[in-house]
């Protein structure tokens, strides 16, 4: 079903609001969403990034503002809205004990596809998504990263013009997740407006036109990439001190070089500093001083600002600090 | 991103499709998730044992182990005792599948993505139904076959057999809605499968299912005599082997249009208001 008489962004939505009981999860967020492009809706757990995605795809209603898709509106057309939109994510329309295969026809008898059809696009998309030598085998055998792109194919029966992505690769290793990478990318080549949501940085800056971070239920920024990193304002020097007690001395020693704050990690011994133009300057006296000192540290070196830097420039923590899982903690600390 | 630069945006006004296209449409969507449900089914060994093997044991076991300390005082003698209340039970049993399974597809996230499709919202708990209702009618079909391998016998003509069946799965349909709304209220598989059903085992147990409610101290009988599945059970006794029908026929209406009138609406409400 196509909407040739709507000529405004894929994804609009205004000052919408949500509460559950005294949590505020969203608190006027503002998005925007051109046809064939990706945006990716970046933050911690918790920042309402779900809550967003459920708001769109209809299976809540925002307390307050506005959200269309396609210019249909989410609270008055919630029905034409689900005709045109694709919902995927932590694989959780799989159902295991059917094959690949299966899973796909239902999807197509769902969407009232007639026999031929369905046939056809079942093929179709496990051709596309890898998943041929797999379609007859139950789906309770398949890897992670097999059953994240059948359901990312089972969104995709119906065409939609719209698709939400929630979190495609939590919890996916490092070689399945650049395989999904690949899997969307391939996928927006052809036209699809997306919407990602994710709390990886890296995800963001490697598949969305325009990134907007969100954070107790609020935009705190919005643009590309490079317009985040050009917010920062210039090159980072990091290194880390060897003997991690002498991480203070080291602060101290380089703070001058800088007006902004050197970030610790007392954990790995590691400091971070933004120097904005003067990376070559400050990477020759941070030698010197501590050399000076005696302090000895490891992979010493001037870099461009990466997303997790514009994230903890903005929140004052870190993007992926409030995950549960304590091998993603980290304590990121701001030294006065 | 201010939205002040951009022109006010007006929301297309898209009309619903007409009535009888979303009838139809209603009814395909009905038929592909009762579909999907039998082929769950038929593909895991637990929902197999509940509905299949455990009551064919049950029937063996009663049959042959427990029947022979049990007197009745009966035509045909403790097997034609046993088959109506096994029956019974195992119809109601065969629930543990329905809120086992809804229970998980809730806690996955499959109902969740169901409703972001454009099906008609009540698809889900009507396809369940129906698949249910299909389930049930096996289970009582293959007891019923084993039941006369191991000598029971109908002795009231084939009318009311037929009627004996048929309420038979009436009640394990009642109970699967039972079932239905403790699996969407639980919400957690793990739960619902070690406690949300064991309300199962004093029904089915305290009744006149495996043995004469006389034989049970006396204030367990006050409990046993007046519960909806001794009523259905005895009703379905009296259409198997003939006895007194109408006042247990109007009993066993009543409560099981009571427990779905009760039931169905609270199954209805916690499945809108999960996820």
């Amino acid at each position: 079903m196509t909407s040739p008489e709507w000529t405004g962004p894929a994804i609009f939505v205004e000052d919408v609001h949500k509460s559950f009981g005294e949590v505020q999860a969203l608190r006027g967020i503002d998005l925007v969403v051109e046809r064939g492009k990706v945006l990716g809706l970046l933050g911690p757990n918790g920042a309402g990034k779900t809550t967003a995605v459920k708001i769109l795809t209809t299976l809540l209603r925002p307390d307050r503002g506005r959200a269309l898709v396609e210019g249909r509106d989410v609270v008055r057309s919630p029905a034409a809205v689900r005709e045109i939109i694709g919902l995927a994510g932590q694989a959780a329309a799989i159902q295991e004990e059917l094959t690949g295969r299966e899973n796909l026809d239902i999807m197509g008898r769902l969407y009232h596809l007639d026999e031929a059809t369905r046939k056809r696009r079942t093929a179709e998309l496990l051709e596309r998504f890898d998943l041929s030598d797999a379609a007859d085998r139950p789906t309770k055998g398949y890897s992670g990263g097999m059953q994240r792109r059948l359901d990312l194919a089972l969104s995709l029966v119906a065409q939609p013009q719209v698709l939400f992505l929630d979190e495609p690769t939590t919890g996916l290793d490092p070689r399945s997740r650049l395989g999904m990478w690949d899997v969307i990318r391939e996928l927006v080549s052809t036209g699809t407006s997306l919407l990602l949501t994710t709390q990886y940085l890296d995800e963001a800056d490697e598949l969305a036109d325009e990134i907007v971070v969100i954070d107790h239920g609020q935009v705190i920024a919005a643009g590309t990439s490079q317009e985040l990193k050009n917010r920062i304002g210039g090159d980072i020097l990091e290194f880390a001190v060897v003997e991690r007690e002498r991480l203070g001395e080291a602060a101290e020693a380089v703070g001058t070089l800088s007006e902004a704050d050197p970030v610790l990690d007392a954990e790995t011994g590691r400091l971070s500093l933004r120097v904005g133009d003067g990376g070559s300057y400050a990477l020759v006296e941070t030698v010197r001083r501590l050399d000076h000192l005696g302090v000895r540290t490891e992979g010493l070196g001037v870099r461009r600002p990466s997303l997790d830097d514009v994230f903890l420039a903005l929140t004052g923590h870190g993007a992926e600090e409030q995950e549960t899982s304590p091998a993603h903690h980290r304590r990121a600390t701001r030294s006065h | 991103m201010t939205t002040a630069a951009l022109p006010t945006l007006v929301a297309l006004d898209i009309p619903n499709p007409p009535l009888a296209q979303r009838f139809q449409r209603g009814l395909a969507d009905v038929g592909a998730l009762t579909r999907r449900e039998l082929l769950i089914w038929f593909r895991n060994p637990a929902f197999i044992f509940f509905t299949l093997i455990q009551p064919v044991m049950f029937v063996l076991l009663f049959r042959y182990v427990f029947g022979g300390a049990i007197p009745v005082n009966i035509r045909g003698g403790y097997v034609n005792f046993l088959m109506p209340g096994i029956i019974a039970q195992s119809a109601a049993f065969a629930s543990f599948g329905t809120a086992i399974s809804l229970a998980r597809q809730l806690q996955k996230g499959v109902i969740d993505r169901f409703r972001a499709m454009p099906m008609a919202r009540s698809a889900v708990l009507l396809g369940r139904l129906v698949a249910d209702t299909l389930r049930v009618i096996l289970t009582v079909v293959l007891i019923l076959a084993v039941g006369y391998g191991v000598g029971f016998r109908f002795s009231n003509g084939v009318g009311p057999a037929i009627l004996m069946c048929i309420l038979s799965v009436l009640f394990g349909v009642a109970i699967c809605t039972i079932s239905g709304f403790v699996g969407l209220a639980i919400k957690d598989e793990e739960s619902v499968g070690s406690f949300g059903l064991v309300w199962l085992f004093p029904l089915t147990f305290v009744s006149s299912a495996f043995v004469p409610v006389a034989s049970m101290p006396g204030w367990l009988q006050a409990f046993a005599k007046n519960q909806p599945v001794t009523i259905v059970i005895d009703e379905l006794r009296s259409l198997a082997l003939g006895g007194p029908l109408v006042l247990h026929a109007w009993q066993s209406a009543l409560w099981l249009a009571g427990i779905m009138a009760v039931f169905v609406p609270l199954a209805v409400r916690a499945y809108r208001q999960a996820g």
